[in-house]
């Protein structure tokens, strides 16, 4: 595959490349930092980093982390990082049927539809858009009439029942639509793709927490993707592997792409 | 008997069970509000630990509070269609029963109406709907749909009330406690029978008339389009509209029929509510079932025939997995037996009439049920299927909503009268000249004698 330019790449990961080495890459050193920001928690989500952001899973890598013998680690990450309710699974790990009769893994984030039919009903906007491209929930705002989760075509939501659990850690965080800690009683939750770290320039948890680099963060003005390791050409990445949209025919533009596991050559 | 005896034995009739003291109905009214009250324990439970308390969960996330708002939006369709339909196309015999079907319209959408509002997660934050409201969504048309449909039922209800609240001021004053003798005096416009009040009547009822039935198909429209807005199987679908739109009225008029079996009974109409109604009813419900069947078997044979991958499952959960003991007792029940007892001729009374539309009621309830929760626990991703089973909270408040109606509606019925009374007049002067023709006609040619008039309220004629 096509690398990215050199020059390209250092601007990209902002720190000059000393990330790579580390493991760590400061993924996003040129946007605006967190702290700095004016106006509601929800107003603040509306500023734009100037990125369009994008997933990649590449499922030849992802082996549900039954080779080492523990439960996906991308939904621990997440589950970690956001304090997420028990009974839900932000990020999850599905083992599905392959046309071969045997199975593979499926990890499912939100898919950050572009034309969202979450968004589409939520009577209050308490689902919108931010200008990255990400779906994200007001809680303060939310209704809880679940609307959202009758309309969303991959399960993808959830709902704080009861009055969720908020240990020490998630009842002091300040509260924002793209890091919705502490949970709220009534309100609908889901993947935010870690806008707020993305934000700080560090790649979602659960992209950081994959220990077979099977998943990519990406950003479509930029055309670069990394999984914490390499980098690449996102469209050139994403032509050449025949990546694929889950349920591409409900025409919502999902944001996560697949790339389709061995053996197969087009998607599912 | 002359048309006027005939009028006047006909109001006192009806007026009968307005000023009458019954034990019977304090004990109903008693036993509704022991219902209700446990409900609205059973919602402070809810309201204090959230929807956990419900048996909704992730994967199944609508219940039986969005079935029984399915359904009793359904209900309230058939107050107007029988009495604005009815009332357009001229059709005499309404008369007796548009009143009571109006007043269950009423009682359906408040209860109805209160179904999404306790399904909410946080109903402390409901205004939203209005500060943030986006038209975007189905649910604020509904919001705004059954909001007009309620007013809009309210006006239509009203004004051909005003001349009966006039008689009733002018005759019940002395029998009637002084909080009933302020709502007539009050509420009957100073009412006087005079010719131009008469034409303004005339005209806003005709108006009401035709706005409520546009407002009436939408409701249901709108309710049938939070589902069939998804992408979920056996939601995706064009004809969710009329479908829910026919539903609606087979189940409204078939409740229609049950309520008038029971205020003939309890109210001795039996003069006024004829078995004929039951058959004409059961003529409307019966067409109204055959449209419904053959909506609801176009659904379902457009889908089996192609046994898409999409509505594979949920069909197969339908015909012979976990849901299918609901799905063929529906086609039993709510099909086949009450529409062949609306059409034998041996089942065409009022026994038969009316444990069809019992039936109906029962299975209509089922069909709703089926139709959200099977839909619901499809998984959308390689999952098992989802599952759900009501708790006690929500058992509680659907039979709430079921006792809050009655109350609402027997309340009416007993504060105002149940049948309108000018309008029964009318129609017993339209029988008796018609009687008077055919008997002139008989008899040797004589000249016409003046019909006695009728205005309401002690107008010139009396
Ligand atoms: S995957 Fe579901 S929750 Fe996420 S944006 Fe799409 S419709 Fe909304
Ligand atoms: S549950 Fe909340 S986010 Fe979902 S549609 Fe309702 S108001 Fe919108």
């Amino acid at each position: 595959m096509p690398d990215v330019t050199r020059r390209q790449l250092l601007r990209w990961i902002g720190a000059g490349g000393a990330g790579v080495a580390s493991g760590v890459i400061p993924f996003l050193a040129a946007a605006g930092q967190a702290g700095d920001a004016k106006g509601t928690a929800r107003e603040q989500t509306l500023q734009s980093t100037g990125r369009q952001w994008v997933m990649v899973v590449d499922r030849k890598k992802c082996e549900g982390c039954t080779t080492i013998d523990k439960p996906p680690r991308c939904k621990a990450a997440c589950k970690k990082e956001h304090f997420v309710p028990e009974e839900q699974n932000w990020m999850e790990v599905y083992e599905a049927p392959d046309e071969g009769g045997g199975t593979y893994f499926k990890p499912r984030p939100c898919q950050h539809c572009e034309k969202a039919p979450c968004e589409h009903v939520c009577p209050v906007e308490a689902t919108y858009y931010n200008p990255d491209g990400l779906v994200l929930i007001d809680h303060e705002r939310c209704i809880g009439c679940r609307f959202c989760l009758a309309a969303c075509p991959f399960q993808a939501r959830y709902f704080n029942w009861g009055k969720p659990e908020n240990p020490p850690g998630a009842a002091f965080a300040s509260y924002s639509p793209e890091y919705p800690v502490p949970h709220r009683i009534g309100t609908a939750e889901k993947c935010m793709f870690c806008g707020h770290r993305l934000r700080q320039g560090k790649l979602p948890a659960c992209v950081e927490g994959c220990p077979m680099q099977a998943l990519w963060m990406g950003d479509l003005t930029e055309d670069v993707a990394t999984n914490g390791t390499e980098a690449v050409r996102l469209s050139a990445f994403l032509h050449e592997r025949h990546a694929y949209r889950d349920k591409e025919e409900l025409g919502t533009r999902p944001r996560v792409f697949y790339l389709p596991g061995h053996g197969e050559d087009y998607g599912r | 008997m002359n048309a006027e005896a005939e009028v006047r034995e006909m109001e006192a009739a009806v007026l009968r069970p307005v000023t009458e003291r019954s034990r019977t109905f304090i004990l109903f009214v008693l036993a509704a509000v022991a219902v209700i009250l446990w409900a609205l324990y059973a919602w402070s439970v809810q309201l204090r630990n959230g929807l956990e308390v419900t048996g909704m969960r992730n994967h199944v996330s609508w219940g039986f509070y969005i079935t029984n708002f399915v359904f009793w939006i359904g209900i309230s369709h058939a107050g107007t269609f029988i009495s604005a339909v009815l009332r357009l196309t001229g059709v005499g015999w309404r008369t007796p029963v548009v009143r009571m079907a109006e007043f269950m319209t009423v009682g359906a959408l408040l209860v109805g109406g209160a179904m999404p509002v306790v399904d909410l997660g946080r109903p402390d934050r409901i205004l939203n709907l209005i500060y943030h409201g986006q038209l975007n969504s189905p649910i604020l048309w509904d919001l705004l749909s059954v909001t007009s449909y309620f007013t809009g039922t309210l006006i239509y209800l009203y004004l051909p009330l005003i001349p009966d609240l006039a008689t009733c001021r002018d005759r019940l004053s002395d029998k009637v406690g002084p909080l009933r003798r302020w709502f007539f005096h009050t509420f009957s416009l100073g009412w006087q029978g005079t010719p131009e009040q008469w034409r303004l009547l005339n005209k806003g009822i005709r108006a009401m008339c035709m706005m409520i039935i546009a407002v009436m198909i939408s409701v249901h429209t709108v309710v049938s389009f939070i589902f069939a807005m998804t992408w979920r199987a056996g939601w995706h679908s064009t004809i969710f509209g009329p479908y829910f739109v026919i539903g609606a009225i087979y189940s409204g008029i078939a409740a229609v029929v049950t309520e008038m079996w029971i205020f003939r009974k309890t109210f001795r109409f039996q003069k006024y509510i004829t078995p004929n109604h039951f058959r004409w009813l059961g003529n409307i419900l019966l067409a109204a079932g055959l449209v419904y069947f053959y909506f609801t078997s176009a659904e379902y044979i457009t889908a089996v025939y192609k046994m898409s991958e999409h509505e594979l499952g949920l069909l197969q959960a339908l015909f012979h997995g976990p849901y299918s003991g609901y799905f063929w007792s529906y086609w039993i029940g709510g099909m086949a037996i009450p529409l062949l007892l609306l059409s034998l001729p041996r089942t065409r009374n009022m026994l038969g009439i009316g444990i069809a539309s019992i039936l109906i009621n029962i299975f209509m309830w089922i069909k709703r049920y089926f139709i959200v929760i099977p839909s619901m626990a499809v998984p959308l991703q390689p999952t098992p299927w989802g599952s759900y089973s009501p708790t006690w909270v929500e058992i509680s408040i659907v039979a709430a909503t079921f006792a809050g109606f009655a109350l609402i509606v027997g309340t009416l019925g007993k504060s105002v009268p149940l049948i309108p009374m000018w309008e029964m007049a009318e129609e017993l002067e339209i029988e008796s000249d018609a009687r008077d023709l055919a008997e002139r006609k008989r008899s040797a040619p004589r000249p016409a004698g003046p019909v006695p008039g009728y205005a309401p309220g002690g107008g010139a004629g009396r």
